[in-house]
Order: structure tokens, then sequence, then C-alpha cells
């Protein structure tokens, strides 16, 4: 089977006062169709990075190699015109502020009409019909009045469906859904989670979450990547990363989730240190510094991201 | 806690043009509390706390401090009461003047409200409260944007509490950092106020963080108090329906199988709500009675305020099927 993304040893670098700055660092990872996959990690892990490259909307200065298959076709590399054709339709990304995403300047409707105009060859009447529909099924109320709307109009939670219904206009096979919720309240969070669990399920797209809120990944991905300073270092099927971590690191993250059952605690379990900043020197292991199982073999040599497929850990001594 | 609190609040009213953001708000803060303020973006918590410290004039109410009403305290005497009030915000970087070093930063609460300290004894006390907050006295001499959030955040807490306050107000104040560096500041916060004795009112969309630092809780929704309760009462058994709903849309790790269907969104429009129970729109409660009668802030038990007209009743899970 044809892996909806497959990426392979994949590096992003910047060029930076103390030399390169590697954002992401030999990250390879399969996407299969319809699978969600849940990408976690600290700001500054590199998370984005790794899907603004897949999308080829890296800024200029950023210094990319390895390879990026999107449904076979390598990406990296291609023609705006290749890219083209299927970023926006087929492969979609939506980010954590909407307000940013849409232009101010043009109302909702001639902003989502535009994706079928464009990729379906829709006229734009029909367009704006089929736009009304999807502003329906994200449980936009009032949908076609709101397609004369500007964003300014529209509340956060509101654009955010909006970005959403833009994603999901052309029925794609990838929806990257970086921070969707970081920006929200915790109710309107959970409308949108409502609503991608139902978009997976309506139209069999894979979809790729990017967030740092360890809650929004285990509601909804199957498999979970964790990142540190650039690299993957665990890649597990979610309930058993959640339930037994193998990571040191991804360890540590669960315990410092504050918990809403439980008893109370007196002091909030804390990770030592800090992560690494950018242009920081880093160890063989970028998390031994604060990992509490380090031992000399990790200051020298890196840690392998290695194992059976569905329970993958870069780690000398994993749990 | 029987002794006098060391903050009343009452019946504060804030208005922005014809839209009330807060309105008739009773509460006391006693000292050494830490108090958690709760509630969606948009509910007033800010504004509140905006308030408290006179950031903004509040249209109508008080807030005593030690038997003064601040909000009709003489601008020289504000400026005095103003050493025992502080805040910390939730962007650690745009609070901190970029072309100050943080030394200096530190050091200013002290050249105004303690002038007679030499320039010795002033830079002996920022250093000490550098390492205080887990920073090195040596930092004192750089900028802010050498530092990373968590560290300016820390710098932050350094400057709010050089005074030693006895209020510190939190807004949001750990919302913008990653996770494992959030619970290094928490305990932080939690270490100042056992070490100076100081209330915190911690205002925060993140419910399991309150949970974990607050002795009370309070719930506001579009202006108004809904629940006030102890931390304890109000996570293991929330009464009004907002509270259930806030708490039931926290992610869980592992997830829950069955959660409920997401709190619709509000179809009353903030500011066209005159009467009744501005919840009612969004509410699987909601009876006649609701949007003709405002229901009041009422003690159901010890220590426990709701502001619903269900409260004395046992409701069932929540549901929003309809």
């Amino acid at each position: 089977m044809v892996a909806t993304l497959s990426i392979d040893d994949l590096n992003v670098s910047f060029a930076h006062r103390t030399g390169r700055l590697e954002a992401v660092a030999g990250a390879s990872l399969r996407i299969e169709p319809q699978e969600c996959v849940g990408v976690v990690g600290e700001s500054g892990s590199g998370k984005t990075q790794l899907f603004l490259a897949a999308m080829g909307l890296l800024t200029r200065q950023a210094q990319v190699s390895g390879s990026i298959r999107f449904a076979g076709n390598e990406l990296l590399g291609a023609k705006a015109a290749v890219l083209n054709r299927v970023r926006g339709s087929k492969l979609t990304m939506i980010f954590q502020d909407p307000m940013a995403s849409l232009t101010p300047h043009l109302r909702i409707g001639t902003q989502l009409a535009e994706v079928l105009v464009y990729h379906s060859g829709l006229s734009w009447k029909e367009g704006r019909s089929a736009a009304a529909r999807m502003l329906d099924s994200v449980r936009i109320p009032d949908a076609t009045r709101r397609l004369s709307q500007y964003p300014y109009e529209l509340s956060g939670g509101m654009r955010q469906r909006v970005m959403l219904a833009m994603s999901l206009l052309c029925k794609p096979d990838l929806l990257i859904a970086d921070e969707p919720t970081t920006a929200l309240d915790v109710t309107l969070q959970a409308q949108i989670m409502e609503l991608l669990r139902a978009a997976r399920g309506e139209t069999g797209m894979a979809l790729a979450l990017i967030s740092h809120d360890l809650g929004v990944i285990a509601a909804l991905a199957d498999r979970i990547l964790v990142m540190y300073a650039g690299r993957i270092v665990e890649n597990a099927a979610a309930p058993e990363l959640l339930r037994r971590p193998r990571h040191p690191y991804t360890a540590e993250l669960l315990k410092c989730v504050p918990s809403l059952s439980g008893p109370r605690l007196a002091r909030m379990p804390t990770l030592a240190g800090q992560p690494p900043q950018p242009g920081e020197a880093l160890q063989a292991c970028a998390f031994a510094p604060r990992c509490p199982r380090a031992a000399a073999r990790c200051r020298v040599e890196r840690p392998a991201l290695g194992g059976a497929p569905m329970s993958q850990v870069a780690c000398h001594f994993p749990l | 806690m029987t002794n006098a609190p060391l903050l009343q609040v009452r019946n504060l009213r804030v208005e922005f043009g014809r839209r009330t953001a807060v309105h008739d708000v009773n509460f006391d803060l006693f000292a050494a509390e830490a108090v958690g303020l709760v509630g969606e973006s948009g509910a007033g918590k800010s504004t509140v706390a905006r308030a408290l410290l006179r950031l903004l004039s509040p249209e109508q109410g008080s807030v005593e401090l030690g038997g003064v009403d601040l909000l009709k305290c003489p601008p020289a005497e504000m400026r005095a009461q103003r050493r025992d009030l502080q805040i910390v915000f939730q962007d650690p970087l745009a609070s901190l003047n970029p072309r100050m070093t943080v030394g200096d930063a530190i050091a200013e609460p002290l050249v105004i409200f303690e002038p007679q300290l030499t320039a010795a004894a002033r830079r002996g006390k920022v250093a000490a409260m550098l390492e205080r907050v887990g920073l090195t006295a040596d930092m004192a001499s750089r900028y802010p944007h050498e530092f990373s959030g968590g560290q300016c955040q820390r710098i932050g807490i350094a400057r709010a509490v050089v005074l030693k306050p006895n209020l510190l107000v939190c807004d949001e104040a750990v919302s913008s950092l990653d996770v494992s560096i959030q619970g290094q500041i928490i305990n932080l916060l939690l270490d100042l106020q056992q070490e100076m004795g100081m209330a915190i009112l911690f205002i925060s969309h993140n419910l399991a963080v309150v949970r974990h630092l607050s002795h009370r809780v309070l719930v506001m929704y579009l202006g108004k108090l809904v629940e006030v309760a102890s931390c304890e009462a109000l996570f293991a058994a929330p009464v009004h329906p907002y509270t259930r709903a806030l708490l039931a849309a926290v992610p869980r790790i592992p997830p829950v199988a069955d959660a409920p269907a997401p709190l619709p969104d509000r179809t009353l429009a903030a500011d066209s709500i005159t009467h009744g129970c501005a919840f009612r729109d969004r509410c699987p409660y909601a009876l006649p009675l609701c949007e003709s009668s405002d229901p009041p802030l009422l003690e159901i038990t010890a220590g426990r305020w709701v502001a619903c007209h269900r409260s004395h009743e046992t409701l069932n899970p929540l549901s929003y099927a309809e």
C-alpha cells in the first residue's frame, strides 16, 4: 500500500550566527491512508517545520534535504505548479491562528469558493453554494449569510471552523492540523476536536495533528510521534505510548501534565532544565542533560530510532 | 480561615460602552490564600483583575484592602497601595521593557518604594531575588531578549514579588509556557506564596492547573460569578451546568470513552441579555424560569455559592441531545 505521506531522512536547517541551526534532523515517518498521527513536542522541537516542509511552505532561507512523498509523488524540489495541484486540495493544512490564515479583505465566501474554482474548475456560483454546504457541515449557523461576511466579523472559534471547512472542500487525503485548538477555549476546543473526528469519519482522510497538548492528541490520534530537539524520539500506537511510554522524555512529559483526577498535588511534577535553545550545542542525545536515565554513552553516541514499526524509540536505555 | 479577609470586592461593575464586562461581582480573598478564577475568554476574568489593581476604572463597587477602598483612593495614596498589589501577565517578554536590563527591571520597584536603600543594598536584593526565582545573580546585566519564555516569566515574578506584596495576581501566567516549564513556574509561585504569605489570584483557562494550586475557585460566565467553591468540592462535584460543561470539555489522558458532546455555541449576543440567566441558551437544563429571572448567587452549602435556579436538584449527567 502506498503511504499517504512518506518522509525519509528529512533535514531542515537555517543559517544562524552560531553556525547552522538544525530545526529538523533525520526525520522519517509514514502516514497511512485514514490514519490519525499525533505529533507532540515542546516549542522549538521542529514539529511545525517538519510539516511546513511537507507543504513546501518553509521560508526561502531554509535548507532542506531528504525526501517527502505524497501518495508516492516526490514533493521536495517539485515545481510550484506541481505542488499547487495538491496543496489546498488533496493535501491541506490549518494553523493555530485562523485570523492570520484568512485574507482580511476578502469575504469568507470568496475565499472558500476560490478553492473550488481553482482546484475543481467550478464556477464561482457553484463554488459559493458548495462553500455554504461545507460551512453547514462544520456547524456554522446561517451559512449563506456568513459567506458575505469578512473574517473580522467572526469569532475565533468560528474562524477556525471556516479554515477547517476550507481545508475539507476538495476532500483531502491528508489534513495537517497545526495546533488547531491552542488559541481556543476548552469548550471551543472540544467542538473543533469533534468536527475533526466527524470529518475523518465522513471523508476517510488521514490526519496529522500537531499539538503540545497531550490531551488533545490522546483524544484523536491512532499513533503518536514524539519530537525533541528536531528529532523523532518515539513512535508508537497511541494507547500503548500513553500507558507505557518508552522514551524517558515521553515518560517525563506525561508526568508533567496536570490531571483533573487523582489526588491534588502539593507540588507539580517537573522536568528539570529547559528545552535546548536555538543554536545551543547539543549532546549526542539532546535529551541527556535533562534525562534521569542518562549515562556516559548518551553523551557520545546518538541513539537511533529503532524497533518494531509501531513501537520505535531513540534511546540507549528505554523504559 | 476565620480572620477578616485581605481583600473584599463588592458589587464590582465594569462597563465598556454598552457592554457590561463585569456584572456586580462580589468575593473575598484571604491572606495567604490561592484562588483560581476560571471561565472562557470574554468572561471578564482579566477585567476583574485589572479593576482590583485599578488598571481600569470600574463603574461601580468597592475593592477594600485592609479597610481602604482602593477605588476611592486619591492618586498619591493609590500609588502607595500598589506595593501590596502586584501582577504577572501572560506574555513574559512583552511585559518586560526590552531596553532595560533585567536587574534594573527588578530594581525599579525598590527605587520607587524603598528609596532609602543604597545602590549596593539594592543590587544585593536584586541578586538574591534572581537566585530565589532560579536564575543567577550575574544575569542582572542582561536584557530580556537573551532569555527564554520560562526565564522571562521568572524575571516577571521576581519583579512582582521583590516588594513582598500581599496580593499577587497571575493573569494566565503559565499559559504560554511548555508543559515541562509550566510545572516549574507553578512550584515557584507556590513556594513564594508559602514564604511570603501572600494571596494569589490565579486566572487561567487551564482547569487542571487551577485544580492543583488553588484553595478556592471562582467560575465566571459573561461577567458574572456562577459558582464559587473550595477546590476539592468544585472538581469533585461541580454544581453549575456551566462548570460541569467546562470540566467535561477538558480532554483526559487516557481519553474518556463516552465523553459528552461539546457545549453548543452561544446563540444570545452578550449585550442583548438584559434579564434571565446568561447561560440559558447553552444550558441543557434550562427552564422557562431561566429566561424570565436571573438566578442569584446563593450559598447552597457552607462555602459553596451557585447561581442556578436548579442548583438544589440532582441533575442527570450532561447531555445536549435534543
